[in-house]
């Protein structure tokens, strides 16, 4: 008995200082944090060079104590630390995203932080900040800036002995014929596409270069099953129908080393495809030697047009820190910040002897900025692939944000996925996906 | 001759001798051993169970004002056609992969039987695949099963059969992930070789000196030693085989770019996307409870039917 009472008291001693050290711990915490209070941002855990240059710059701005859990966005995230009253002073998310929380009242609009930090809106390319408006108001600042151009393989095209003017995305006759001359079907199998629609993902490209926006202006009315969309997914399910068809052709592209040296460019395994604007700073870095075009995607009036996408910043309803948030968004987006960022990166490029082809931003002020002071000529392949990108991005479109912009994305890719797979007819899976998404943005906006 | 009757003891007698347990100190110590289970099983498992039960009445979404809707969730459920493609995928995966389970796990714990000495070499094989984290399984899954690159069609190619398009061809789905969760079938090999090792040796001497043979040992005898056993695994896999989620999430859904269709849309899935995509939490929550009701069903059914094929020593029947 005896010896089970001192084991108790140590066992309770042993406690007691496990519970001092860590109130000792806490008050320690507390000390060191700031005057402008603590600022918790969800969805931008540690990053690149050019996320933690920027971050270092915004930290200093807000001058909080900042702390960025890794890992993006999550929704079951975001929503347990809504649920708990707990929610993040700031999020970092897809800029699709932002219309959905807009409308569900989980973000608050940033008409007051924009006045009082005095941010020019006009900073900022336009469908970028239509995808971040709900209503009338800015829910969001946009970040990063997605460009489309198509990424052509010039090594393919002179082995099969086709012209750039081939891959026209304005004449579909004529670009399915270019597919079926750089496809290659070896034994019945593929061993290069010739040219990938990359659908479902860029289905609102196809959509809007038969004339037609997937969704309208003001995010509630879809048009999934307009005739002109119909026919988009028609021509571009028929591109891969004549280059062996879905099981042939995912079954060799899910074989591609994409972020590798032996990716499918530097391997020939494809003629060209259309892609964002960052894999060609991913070629830069694994394969800087391929040869390669960037072409612009054409309407069928043989308008240049560009899909963008990407990040944004948005402040969560019981936010504790708006101001310091608020704050931040402004350093990591200003023009300052991104050319301070793009310096570095060149930088830290030239040491590794790596080529450097800019960032794209959603600030058309910083990357004028960042293109005439940081970025220098590499080999004539990767300067006409920066100088298209550029090019484009004042064509750019946005899928507008919608009260239910998660329930919408998943109607059109489970739609084509459905043709893809042969289950159903393009015009029967974009009816199904028209009557669920309307369903859906009714429901979201009751 | 006078009879004995035995009296059985009403609910409130049971309940008077229950409550008198605690007149002794060995409860309450039994209690308190317990109290740590008891405290999870409220918090985690009970309490979030009672609340789903009053969410699924409600259009509750975490971030908007919450209102009753009494059974409109259970009606929405009743007529979704999603929700019914669901467990259509869900039910003929079940029917298919816990079968396959049983024989390949009863197959391989007969083998590891019979090799004596390295037994626990490869009872650590087979099972090191259980521990294996489920989103590298499904990433494995779609390298193995790569229609005309895949390691399974080039294995197949070797003795001339062309291989499907495992992950594309809907009809063919199903069976990949069934062959890909045999992959796991380590820890049920576990429990069956524990059991076929308790059957007493004496009962095979004796039905052998009866002139049995082998399929007749194995039926008569092995099979009824080891039905617990059985019956165990194929409770276990059936549940787990109706909320099958990460593998195929991770394969097909768990991208910026889903490619699943309505052949991988597994009633779990179909959840999962309601509570966390669309954030109808309310809906979601009716949602896990069909499924609760459609397992309570389903091993209702089963333990029902066990009377007859599962045999306990010492059991009358």
């Amino acid at each position: 008995m005896q010896g089970w009472r001192k084991s108790l008291a140590f066992a309770s001693l042993i406690a007691a200082l496990g519970v001092l050290a860590f109130a000792a711990t806490l008050a320690s915490a507390h000390s060191t944090t700031t005057k402008a209070g603590s600022l918790n941002i969800m969805g931008f855990g540690t990053g690149d060079d050019v996320a933690e240059s920027r971050a270092a710059i915004a930290t200093k701005a807000a001058g909080a104590t900042v702390n960025r859990p890794s890992g993006g966005f999550n929704d079951q995230q975001f929503l347990a630390a809504v649920a708990s009253g707990n929610p993040p002073d700031l999020v970092y998310l897809d800029r699709q995203k932002v219309g959905t929380y807009a409308a569900k009242g989980a973000f608050v609009p940033l008409t007051s932080c924009i006045k009082s930090q005095k941010i020019s809106t006009k900073q900022y390319r336009i469908p970028g900040l239509n995808e971040v408006t709900y209503k009338g108001q800015i829910y969001g600042i946009p970040e990063f800036y997605d460009v489309r151009t198509i990424l052509v393989d010039n090594n393919v095209l002179d082995q099969a002995g086709v012209k750039l003017s081939g891959l026209d995305t304005s004449n579909w006759p004529r670009l399915l014929a270019t597919a079926k001359k750089l496809v290659k079907i070896e034994n019945g199998k593929v061993t290069r596409i010739g040219f990938d629609p990359k659908i479902p993902e860029f289905f609102p490209l196809w959509a809007k270069a038969n004339g037609v926006d997937i969704l309208s202006k003001d995010g509630l009315h879809p048009h999934l099953n307009d005739p002109r969309a119909v026919a988009a997914l028609q021509f571009a399910v028929s591109l891969i129908n004549a280059q062996g068809g879905w099981d042939k052709f995912k079954s060799f592209r899910d074989t591609w080393d994409f972020f590798g040296s032996n990716n499918e460019i530097a391997a020939d395994q494809v003629g060209a495809f259309p892609m964002e604007q960052w894999y060609y700073n991913v070629l830069a870095g694994s394969s800087p030697k391929v040869h390669i075009t960037a072409l612009q995607f054409r309407n069928k009036k043989r308008q240049p047009i560009n899909y963008e996408t990407g990040s944004a910043w948005a402040i969560p309803k019981g936010s504790k820190n708006p101001q310091a948030a608020c704050t931040w968004m402004k350093s990591m987006t200003s023009v300052s910040t991104w050319l301070a960022a793009a310096k570095n990166r060149a930088q830290i490029r030239k040491a590794k002897n790596q080529p450097y082809t800019g960032i794209s931003t959603g600030n058309a002020l910083a990357d004028d900025a960042i293109y005439k002071q940081t970025y220098t000529s590499i080999n004539p392949f990767f300067d006409q692939t920066v100088k298209k990108v550029l090019d484009v991005q004042r064509f750019s479109f946005n899928v507008p944000a919608s009260p239910a912009s998660n329930e919408f994305r998943t109607a059109w890719n489970d739609a084509i996925n459905r043709v893809l797979a042969g289950q159903q007819t393009a015009k029967a899976a974009l009816d199904q996906a028209q009557k669920e998404s309307v369903a859906a943005i009714k429901a979201a906006t009751k | 001759m006078a009879t004995v009757t035995a009296t059985v003891p009403g609910p409130r007698a049971r309940a008077r001798h229950w409550f008198a347990g605690f007149a002794q100190r060995e409860t309450w110590a039994a209690f308190a051993f317990l109290s740590p289970w008891l405290f999870g099983f409220f918090v985690f498992t009970a309490g979030p169970m009672i609340a789903s039960l009053i969410l699924s009445f409600s259009d509750y979404s975490v971030i908007q004002t919450t209102h009753n809707v009494g059974w409109d969730n259970y009606h929405h459920l009743v007529h979704d056609p999603k929700v019914r493609s669901a467990m259509k995928t869900t039910l003929i995966y079940t029917v298919m992969v816990v079968p396959a389970h049983v024989v390949l796990s009863l197959g391989l714990a007969m083998v590891l039987a019979r090799i004596g000495r390295l037994a626990g070499v490869f009872r650590t094989i087979f099972y090191l695949p259980v521990m294996t984290p489920a989103v590298a399984v499904g990433v494995l899954y779609l390298l193995l099963f790569n229609g005309d690159h895949g390691l399974i069609n080039s294995g197949l190619g070797l003795v001339g059969i062309h291989g499907p398009f495992w992950e594309t061809d809907p009809h063919w789905v199903k069976p990949s992930l069934v062959i890909m969760h045999l992959w796991k079938v380590g820890a049920s090999v576990v429990i069956l070789l524990a059991a076929l090792m308790a059957v007493p040796q004496h009962l095979y001497e004796a039905s052998a000196m009866d002139g049995a043979g082998k399929w007749r040992r194995f039926w008569d005898v092995t099979v009824p030693m080891i039905s617990p056993a059985l019956f165990f695994i194929i409770i276990i896999n059936t549940i787990a085989a109706l909320q099958t989620f990460d593998e195929v999430y991770t394969a097909f859904f768990n991208a910026s770019t889903p490619f699943g269709t309505d052949a991988t849309l597994f009633y779990s899935i179909y959840l999962f996307q309601e509570a966390f995509v669309n954030f109808h939490m309310g809906y979601a929550s009716a949602l896990a409870w069909g499924l609760f009701l459609v397992i309570a069903v389903v091993t209702a059914i089963q333990v029902y039917g066990s009377r007859r094929f599962v045999y306990y020593e010492g059991d009358k029947r």
